[in-house]
C-alpha cells in the first residue's frame, strides 16, 4: 500500500463506522497539467475537517472535485476514487444532480440570486421536492441552523440582495441546508466577512456537524485551529500530512507544515 | 518653452473642441430638420378619417389604415417568428455547445455575414425560398397544386423579415447571457440543478432584458424595411385586410415608395405622403415604446424577486 494511503488510514478511528467522504489515490489535472496528485483523505460525520494551504496548493480543486463541480469543465480531468458513505461519486450509474443535492457547497463568495430572500431558500427544493416534510417548515429550520431566522423571518419578501454581506452569507448556507444534505463543503466561507458574521457561521457548523460531514476550506490558519477537529495540510497539490487541529498546530511532523502555520511561506 | 508656442497649443485645443462640437450639432440639426419638415407638412393631414380608412381615388383621398394594420401585423408575425430562433440559437451557442466548437464558430460566422446582407437580397431570397420552394411546396402537397401559399404574402414578408433581424436578436442574446455571472450558474448547479433547469430557471430570466432588448432593435428595423417586403407579400394598394397568413398586405414603408414613385400624379399625393411618413415613425415608436414597457415590467420583477 502506497506510504501516503497508510498515513491517511492511521487517522482513521474505526474504519467499520466510517460514514463520510473519502478519496483514495485521487488525481486531478487541468489541460495535462498536475494540480493535485494522489490524495488519500477521509472527511468523517461528526467532524469538521478543515484543509488549509498556500494559494495554489489545491484546496479549491479538492473541494470541487467531491461534489463533481469539476465535471462542469471537460478541461479537468480526475481519476482515483471519491467514496460518498463507501459508494464511488464518479460511478456509471450516478446521477450528478442528484449527488450534489446530498454534498452541499457554500462558495467563498456568497451568491445569491436576484430574487427574494424565500425564492433563494426554495431554488433547491423546487428543483425537485423530496417530499419529506413541508417547505416552509424545512426553509425555517435551515434559517435556524444556519443562525439567521430571527434576522429575516419577517421580510422573506425582501430581495436578497439587501441583506448584509454576512447575513447573505448565512443565507447561501441555509439555501444548502434545505436540501439536508449528508456533507457540506465549504470553500473559505468567511474569506469577505467581519469577525462577528464568522463567529457565527463557525458557531453554526459546531451544531451542525453532529449531523453532517463538513469539509472546510480555509485561508485562515486561526480559523481552522479555532473551528475544525482535524486539519490537512496541502502544498503543490499533495496532502503533506492530516492530523487533530490541535496535535498539527503543535507538534507538527513535517517540517512544511511547519514552516506554513508560523507563517514562514505562503 | 517659447509664448507662441503656447499659443499655438491654445489654438488647437480650442479648435479641436470647436470641430468636435460641430460634428454634435450637425446630427442635431439633421434630425430636427427631417423631424421638423415631417411634422410639420404631416400634421394636415392627419385626421382620424385618415388614420381609419383605406386610400380612394389614387391615394389622394381617403386614409392608409391598411398599410398601418399590415405594418403592425408584419411586425407582431416577425417578432413570434425571430425571438425563439435567435433565443435559441443563442442559448445552444453559449450554454450547450462544447468548449472551441466547430459548428458555433461556423454559425458565429454565418450570423456576421447575415448582418452584412443588403436588404434586397433578403427580398430576392424569400421570392426564391419561401414563396417559390416552401410555398410551392405547400400547395402542392396539401392543395392539390391549386394557389395558395405559393405567392407573395404576409407570412413570407415576416419570414424575411424574421432572417434580416436574426442577427440582431442572436447577438443580443448572447450578449445577454454572456452578462449573467458564472457564480450564479454554480449556484444552480450546487443545488442539483440539471442543465435544463439552470438555464430555464436562471439563465433566461436573468437574460430577459437582454433578449427583449435584441428584440426592440429588431422590431425598429423591421417596421422600417421596404425591400424585404416589397417582392414577398407587400400589396400596391388593398382596400381589405389581410386576415389570413396567405393574404397579401400593404405596408407603410412599401406605402410610401409607391406614392412617391407610381402614383397617377405625385404631386396630388404630397401632404398624404407626408402624412404616411409621419405616422410610420409614430407607429416605429409606438412599437419600440411598448417593448421598452414591457423590458421594464420585467426587469421590475426580476428586481423585485417575485
Amino acid at each position: 500500500m502506497d506510504a501516503s494511503v497508510e498515513r491517511a488510514l492511521q487517522t482513521e478511528s474505526d474504519p467499520r463506522l466510517f460514514i463520510g467522504i473519502s478519496t483514495r489515490d485521487l488525481n486531478v489535472q487541468y489541460a495535462s497539467t498536475d494540480v493535485l496528485t494522489n490524495i488519500c483523505l477521509d472527511a468523517r460525520r461528526g467532524e469538521i475537517l478543515s484543509i488549509i494551504g498556500p494559494a495554489g496548493a489545491g484546496k479549491t480543486t479538492f473541494l470541487r472535485s467531491l461534489n463533481r463541480m469539476l465535471d462542469l469543465d471537460p478541461d479537468w480531468q480526475i481519476s482515483g476514487t471519491v467514496l460518498l458513505n463507501g459508494h464511488s461519486i464518479y460511478a456509471r450509474d450516478v446521477q450528478v444532480a442528484a449527488l450534489r443535492r446530498k454534498i452541499g457547497m457554500v462558495f467563498s463568495v456568497p451568491v445569491t440570486l436576484p430574487v427574494s430572500i424565500y425564492r433563494n431558500l426554495t431554488f433547491g427544493l423546487n428543483l425537485k421536492f423530496d417530499g419529506r416534510g413541508q417547505r416552509d417548515e424545512r426553509v425555517e429550520k435551515a434559517l435556524r441552523d444556519a443562525y439567521l431566522w430571527e434576522e429575516v423571518k419577517d421580510r422573506l419578501d425582501e430581495p436578497a440582495g439587501n441583506l448584509s454581506g454576512g447575513q447573505q452569507q448565512r443565507l447561501c448556507l441555509a439555501r444548502t441546508l434545505t436540501l439536508e444534505p449528508s456533507v457540506l463543503l465549504l470553500d473559505e466561507p468567511c474569506s469577505g466577512l467581519d469577525p462577528i458574521s464568522t463567529r457565527r457561521i463557525e458557531e453554526a457548523l459546531q451544531q451542525l456537524k453532529k449531523d453532517l460531514t463538513i469539509v472546510l476550506v480555509t485561508n485562515n490558519v486561526k480559523q481552522a485551529a479555532r473551528a475544525s477537529d482535524r486539519t490537512a495540510f496541502f502544498l503543490f497539490g499533495k496532502l503533506i500530512e492530516v492530523q487533530k487541529t490541535e496535535d498539527l498546530f503543535t507538534t507538527p511532523r513535517e517540517k512544511q507544515t511547519a514552516d506554513y502555520i508560523s507563517g514562514r511561506f505562503g | 518653452m517659447r509664448p507662441d508656442r503656447i499659443d499655438r497649443t491654445r489654438f488647437t485645443g480650442g479648435a479641436m473642441q470647436g470641430l468636435t462640437a460641430l460634428a454634435c450639432l450637425i446630427i442635431i440639426v439633421i434630425v430636427a430638420i427631417i423631424i421638423g419638415n415631417i411634422v410639420l407638412h404631416g400634421t394636415e393631414k392627419l385626421t382620424w378619417e385618415f388614420l381609419s380608412q383605406p386610400p380612394r381615388d389614387h391615394f389622394t383621398k381617403g386614409g392608409i389604415f391598411p398599410a398601418i394594420f399590415g405594418t403592425a401585423a408584419l411586425v407582431i408575425l416577425m417578432t413570434i417568428a425571430v425571438i425563439p430562433l435567435g433565443v435559441a440559437t443563442a442559448i445552444y451557442m453559449h450554454e450547450y455547445a462544447p468548449k472551441r466548437s466547430r459548428l458555433v464558430h461556423v454559425v458565429r460566422l454565418a450570423i456576421q455575414n447575415l448582418a452584412g446582407v443588403p436588404a434586397i437580397v433578403f427580398g430576392l431570397f424569400g421570392v426564391g425560398f419561401f414563396i417559390e420552394f416552401v410555398g410551392r411546396g405547400l400547395d402542392k402537397g396539401l392543395y392539390g397544386g391549386r394557389l395558395v401559399y405559393g405567392q407573395p404574402a404576409i407570412l413570407w414578408s415576416a419570414l424575411t423579415m424574421a432572417l434580416l433581424t436574426l442577427p440582431t436578436v442572436v447577438v443580443a442574446t448572447e450578449e445577454a447571457l454572456r452578462a449573467i455571472p458564472a457564480s450564479y450558474r454554480e449556484v444552480a448547479y450546487s443545488l442539483g440543478a440539471t442543465r435544463w433547469q439552470m438555464i430555464s430557471r436562471v439563465v433566461i430570466p436573468q437574460a430577459a432584458g437582454g433578449i427583449l432588448t435584441g428584440g426592440i432593435l429588431a422590431v425598429s428595423r423591421g417596421s422600417g424595411e421596404v425591400a424585404p417586403v416589397m417582392f414577398t407579400g407587400a400589396a400596391y394598394a388593398l382596400p381589405q385586410l389581410p386576415t389570413q397568413l396567405h393574404h397579401q398586405f400593404m405596408e407603410l414603408g412599401y406605402h410610401v415608395y409607391v406614392m412617391s414613385t407610381q402614383a397617377f400624379d405625385v404631386e396630388a399625393t404630397k401632404p398624404a405622403l407626408y402624412s404616411t411618413v409621419l405616422v410610420l415613425l409614430l407607429l416605429t415608436f409606438l412599437l419600440n415604446f411598448t417593448a421598452i414597457l414591457i423590458r421594464a415590467r420585467i426587469r421590475k420583477k426580476l428586481r423585485d424577486g417575485r
